[in-house]
């Protein structure tokens, strides 16, 4: 497997590619902050934040419908919010008989679902973007900046590193498993439930193994190279005048959306 | 690739700032306990090994079995990580891989990071790890039943916390949204039980040294053994109440006012004022524990059979 087969930064060269990754992450954290804030049914912030993650994905060269197509990924969660339409009490919009329930959909369960399920597909869309422009170690070395916990960003770190090292190893051991179980016609191949679960098990138990193992021999490589407790990076990050510029509009912006989500 | 997401990782915007921000303060504190112990007790080789162990429970999670019907049984992670490593660096193991399944993946919002950490990276460590520690010096049998057990209460932990923090937060219904993840995740939370237990097996089997006294995992303290207790007693004893009879934990988050802090700047939530039925809810904790009870005895079975096959097999 490729190494950057779990990547999802798009290389390109453009405003905000060119962004301190603090900027990035703190203008985003700061955008998904600012959508847990805005009322229900303020349909006007939320047609803001939208142009706003739209803008963004403009200046960002990859065109308006880039967050969108990826946006969904958080709608079957809405499931869970689902019974907000029907607890809320409020004027009786529609409702429907199943089996022996009746069910009524207020109006005002209505705006909070409504609300909810936008709130997210915003906020989503703005966290695709910023992994999109940014490489993910200069994401985690962002956050290393931004007080995280050496501990912390290290084992972010290796756990981006060597997680494509071992889906090669899940996919080879996937493919033993695959080798090894024949199917006759008409018979399923493999035992019952829990025989299936102990095999999985001995995987697990298999894949910690080599792991383990190999944990050791990264160790020893990382000291003959001079490991000394913490990564190094030779991409310095400097913060120039123009990264304050768009903090300051992001944040205008964001005040902005708060002042009209507000207004009656 | 396979990879799965799990109805535990909750997006942004489906829990209120007050709740996503509560989570994120215990989930920090617990945090920096956990590093400033890490810094303390371990050498700079435990951290390219916690590290890799992080993609390990990454990868393991794309392991999966058929069940039926379609669907496959997979591995969280959480219970299995805190024993086979010690707790501290079981929570920062899966903090790691929430975080990266969160950044890189968005499965799982930013802003509610802490409260997906807290249910699936905490709590789960916290019973897994407290459940096994109280039997370590048992048979093997009994520690394998025990962490099977633990990976189940911790499944169900994770989702009993979900539930919780979407009722506070007015995205759900208190009752329907605990049946539904309880009920979901009891299915799920078996499959996480059967793979940790034969994991462990298999560790024990090849290389017992790591889970002897002298490991990682056995330099967790006594405390360990109370925390996992209480959290395991929380969801089986809040389980059945706030799936059976809501109306007692509405009332309460009412009266303490705690619903309308947890819910600042969100709609309103359905006013329940239905009076608190103390006598009814015993009974059906006792069905929860009785439940809980039945499912360790189905583990206990199953580790026995395990072992006596995989010694046949020797």
């Amino acid at each position: 497997m490729h190494s950057d087969a779990f990547d999802r930064y798009h290389h390109g060269h453009s405003l905000i590619h060119d962004l301190d990754p603090r900027v990035k992450v703190v203008v985003t954290v700061g955008f998904i902050l600012s959508n847990a804030l805005l009322p229900d049914g303020g349909w006007t912030a939320f047609a803001l934040a939208w142009m706003f993650v739209l803008t963004a994905s403009l200046f960002s060269g990859l065109g308006f419908g880039f967050t969108f197509r990826r946006s969904f990924i958080a709608l079957p969660f809405a499931l869970a919010a689902i019974t907000v339409l029907f607890s809320i009490p409020g004027k009786p919009v529609t409702s429907f008989q199943f089996l022996m329930w009746h069910f009524t959909i207020t109006d005002a369960g209505l705006l909070r679902f409504v609300s909810i399920v936008i709130r997210s597909w915003l906020s989503v869309q703005m966290a695709i973007l910023l992994v999109a422009v940014t490489e993910f170690p200069k994401i985690v070395h962002a956050l290393r900046h931004l007080r995280v916990p050496a501990v912390l960003t290290v084992i972010i770190s290796f756990l981006y590193r060597y997680l494509f090292v071992l889906a090669d190893e899940v996919l080879r051991l996937l493919r033993a498993r695959e080798s090894r179980s024949a199917r006759a016609a008409g018979r399923g191949a493999g035992g019952s439930v829990l025989w299936r679960a102990r095999v999985t098990g001995n995987m697990a138990g298999q894949l910690f193994l080599r792991s383990y193992e190999r944990s050791d021999r990264v160790y020893n490589a990382m000291l003959s190279r001079g490991y000394k407790g913490e990564l190094m990076t030779i991409h310095p990050h400097h913060v120039h005048a123009s990264d304050w510029l768009i903090v300051l509009l992001s944040f205008v912006c964001l005040v902005i959306m708060q002042v009209v989500g507000r207004m009656p | 690739m396979h990879y799965s997401p799990v109805a535990l990782h909750i997006p942004d915007g489906f829990l209120s700032l007050a709740v996503s921000l509560i989570c994120w303060a215990i989930t920090a504190i617990v945090l920096a306990m956990a590093v400033s112990r890490t810094n303390k007790s371990l050498g700079e080789k435990q951290v390219p090994l916690m590290g890799i162990m992080a993609a390990f429970i990454f990868a393991a999670q794309m392991l999966n079995f058929p069940v039926a019907g379609g669907t496959s049984g997979h591995l969280l992670g959480g219970a299995l990580a805190a024993i086979v490593l010690g707790p501290w660096a079981g929570m920062l193991v899966m903090t790691a891989v929430i975080a990266v399944q969160a950044l890189l993946f968005q499965d799982g919002g930013l802003l509610v990071m802490g409260a997906n950490i807290l249910n699936m990276g905490l709590f789960t460590a916290m019973i897994g790890y407290g459940l096994y520690r109280g039997v370590s010096k048992a048979s093997r049998t009994t520690k394998l039943a025990v962490a099977g057990f633990a990976a189940w209460l911790s499944v169900m932990g994770g989702a009993l916390a979900t539930a919780l923090q979407l009722w506070l937060s007015g995205t759900s219904n208190l009752q329907t949204v605990t049946i539904a993840m309880l009920g979901v995740h009891a299915l799920i939370g078996i499959g996480e039980a059967l793979i940790t237990v034969a994991a462990l097996t298999f560790i024990l089997q090849t290389r017992p040294d790591l889970l002897d006294e002298t490991s990682a995992s056995a330099q967790g303290g006594r405390g360990w053994v109370v925390a996992g207790v209480v959290i395991s007693l929380a969801v089986v004893l809040l389980s059945p109440l706030a799936s059976i009879h809501p109306d007692g934990l509405n009332r309460v988050a009412e009266d303490l006012g705690f619903i309308h802090t947890a819910q600042s700047g969100a709609g309103p939530l359905a006013g329940y004022s239905v009076p608190f039925f103390a006598d009814a809810s015993l009974s059906k904790i006792a069905a929860g524990a009785i439940g809980a009870l039945v499912v360790l005895g189905l583990s206990i079975l199953t580790g026995r059979s395990l072992q006596k096959k995989s010694q046949m097999s020797k």
